[in-house]
């Protein structure tokens, strides 16, 4: 059946991010043929136009005014309802991500329809089309289908496949204007405290430390390998408790739940609490001392050894890879 | 200062999760206050204690809610609420709960309002922002800081790992995040005093509802457990050795650098 899907494009740092695209992908198999639109809102994007129709969308809307410079449920709420209410879908996408976990409750509210959030994968069966979510972070899946109102599903970065990027294909940018009206809470500041701009949820390599981190020196050797895989550092409850590291990093049931390509856990246990939020990623590798520790009984490849002597050797042989490749 | 905490009760966090008839199995399992609504409980306790008021906590699922909301009260919350759904709704999601709170809500003024970001078995973190925006009032989510003067709200929230100062003013719902404060344990004289505390509990039809009002929006039609991951490959050899190889590995076999 084929259905109208918005999506909402999500930009950081002025680049539509990777979850965006993913949202389009997921948007092609729910829309069944039917079309596509993307929105983005913000203060000057409408640049960002024609790249989210590269990745796929049919057309694009954009909704701008210098008070959705920066990200407001209140202000983002009025410019995608009114983008809801000129276009009237059938479905809507968001990542799941700080913005759309912070979003779309209050759509999904507004328009007294359901929601279904945090989606890994998106099926039709049966005449209906299906989600699949983790619950229990993970520990166990439900499928899920919209019974009432309009479909409505937020999407778990780095589960769904975005399409290829077609620099041939046109479409419709247009732009909404949309009355901004006050906002009833004001961004004062932003204090920017993670790393080099890879968010723990999106990475494709995301490494990890435990207690056997030590100390907050330790992430050192950590942080590095990350940066030359391209990936973000994330750490278990243990070292998060320990204070070697801020809590917005602790990976696990209370935490986050990633699900990258690849997972180095150096130095950590593998407690059930921090297996729940990782233990779904493609490939998982464990460095630890101890042969008996719980993570090995879920990682692809372990190896047993002091993560300090471990991470340096892994440095250099990844650092070779590239320079070579 | 009239704050209300929304609290769910939840499987603890190192239980591991079976399946019964297609179901969670909840047979033999512990139950704990949802660790993002501990949060919650401990920073509305701190509130009252700076500026005042009364705590009131609310809960809304079936009879067995009564302990988490008791170890709230022991902790120090002056009132307990549990909405009791058990006889009136078969099925429920978000937007049951969201509804059933802010039916209860609507006529009791409150100035504040602390949930949890998410709940650790749903995971959805929809019913905080949801009543919200039922009761047209401005809410906050995952914040690590909140500072009251009067009216005015300053919060500091996490997003994504950096920090944004937001500014506003109550009344206001806000979702607590790891890092917010450290829940304290109930002490016995708590324990003692909270068997005393007002504990109400109500049903659908105490706040003029109908199971029609509430019905869910969507609907599980399976559950499933993850695939069990097999214990993979220990490498083994000279150190160094070890390190080629697993590059090489993730490299040729695993395809992920």
């Amino acid at each position: 059946m084929a259905r109208k899907i918005l999506v909402l494009g999500e930009a950081r740092d002025g680049n539509l991010r990777n979850v965006s695209f993913e949202a389009i992908g997921a948007a092609k198999l729910a829309a069944d043929g039917g079309e596509v639109v993307g929105v983005l809102v913000g203060e000057s994007i409408q640049t960002l136009g024609n790249e989210f129709i590269q990745y796929g969308a049919d057309r694009v809307v954009t909704v701008e005014d210098a008070k959705l410079a920066q990200y407001t449920s209140d202000g983002y709420a009025q410019a995608v309802l009114a983008v809801i209410a000129a276009e009237n879908p059938e479905g809507i996408i968001f990542g799941h991500t700080a913005l759309g976990k912070d979003l779309a409750p209050r759509i999904a509210s507004k328009l007294n329809s359901g929601l279904i959030s945090d989606v890994t994968s998106i099926e039709e069966a049966g005449g209906n089309l299906v989600f699949t979510r983790p619950i229990y972070s993970g520990k166990a899946f439900e499928k899920k289908i919209v019974i009432d109102g309009v479909i409505f599903a937020t999407i778990r970065p780095n589960n769904i496949e975005p399409l290829a990027k077609d620099e041939s294909r046109t479409g419709d940018v247009s732009s909404l204007h949309v009355e901004i009206k006050d906002l009833r809470a004001i961004i004062q500041d932003v204090v920017r405290k993670a790393t080099d701009g890879v968010d723990l949820s999106e990475a494709k390599v995301v490494i990890a430390g435990g207690r056997g981190v030590k100390s907050a020196e330790g992430f050192k050797p950590l942080k590095e390998l990350a940066q030359v895989l391209g990936g973000a550092v994330g750490a278990s409850r243990g070292a998060c408790d320990a204070d070697y590291c801020d809590y917005s990093l602790q990976i696990g049931q209370t935490g986050k739940v990633v699900t990258p390509d690849l997972y180095i856990a150096c130095g950590i246990s593998g407690a059930i609490q921090h297996l729940a939020g990782m233990s779904n990623s493609k490939v998982i590798v464990a460095i630890n001392k101890d042969p008996e520790a719980n993570i090995f009984k879920v990682a692809d490849y372990g190896i047993v050894g002091d993560l300090f002597e471990v991470v340096p050797l892994l440095i250099e042989e990844c650092k070779k890879l590239k320079i070579n490749s | 200062m009239n704050i209300y905490v929304l609290l769910k009760r939840t499987f603890d966090t190192e239980e591991k999760i079976t399946l019964a008839n297609g179901k969670i199995n909840d047979d033999g399992a512990e139950f704990i206050i949802n660790p993002y609504d501990e949060y919650a409980v401990e920073e509305a306790i701190q509130v009252r204690d700076t500026h005042g008021g009364v705590v009131t906590v609310v809960s809304v699922g079936n009879e067995l809610a009564e302990k988490q909301l008791r170890t709230a009260l022991a902790m120090g919350a002056d009132k307990a609420v549990l909405i009791n759904i058990e006889e009136d709704v078969e099925y429920g999601d978000q937007f049951t709960t969201a509804k059933i709170i802010s039916e209860y809500l609507k006529d009791k003024d409150p100035d504040l309002m602390i949930a949890g970001n998410v709940a650790i078995d749903g995971g959805t973190g929809q019913v905080g922002p949801r009543v919200a925006e039922l009761l047209s009032i401005p809410y906050i989510t995952t914040i690590t800081q909140l500072k009251i003067n009067g009216k005015n709200v300053s919060v500091t929230r996490d997003v994504e790992g950096d920090a944004e100062i937001i500014e506003t003013t109550l009344p206001l719902l806000v979702t607590a995040q790891q890092g917010l404060n450290e829940p304290r344990y109930p002490s016995l004289p708590g324990i003692m005093k909270a068997k005393k505390k007002p504990f109400e509990e109500l049903e659908l039809d105490d706040l003029e509802l109908v199971e029609d009002d509430v019905a869910a929006k969507t609907k599980t039609i399976e559950i499933f457990l993850p695939p069990k991951k097999e214990a993979g490959k220990v490498l083994s050899g000279d150190l160094n050795e070890q390190v080629k190889a697993l590059v090489q590995l993730l490299r040729s076999e695993a395809k992920v650098i």
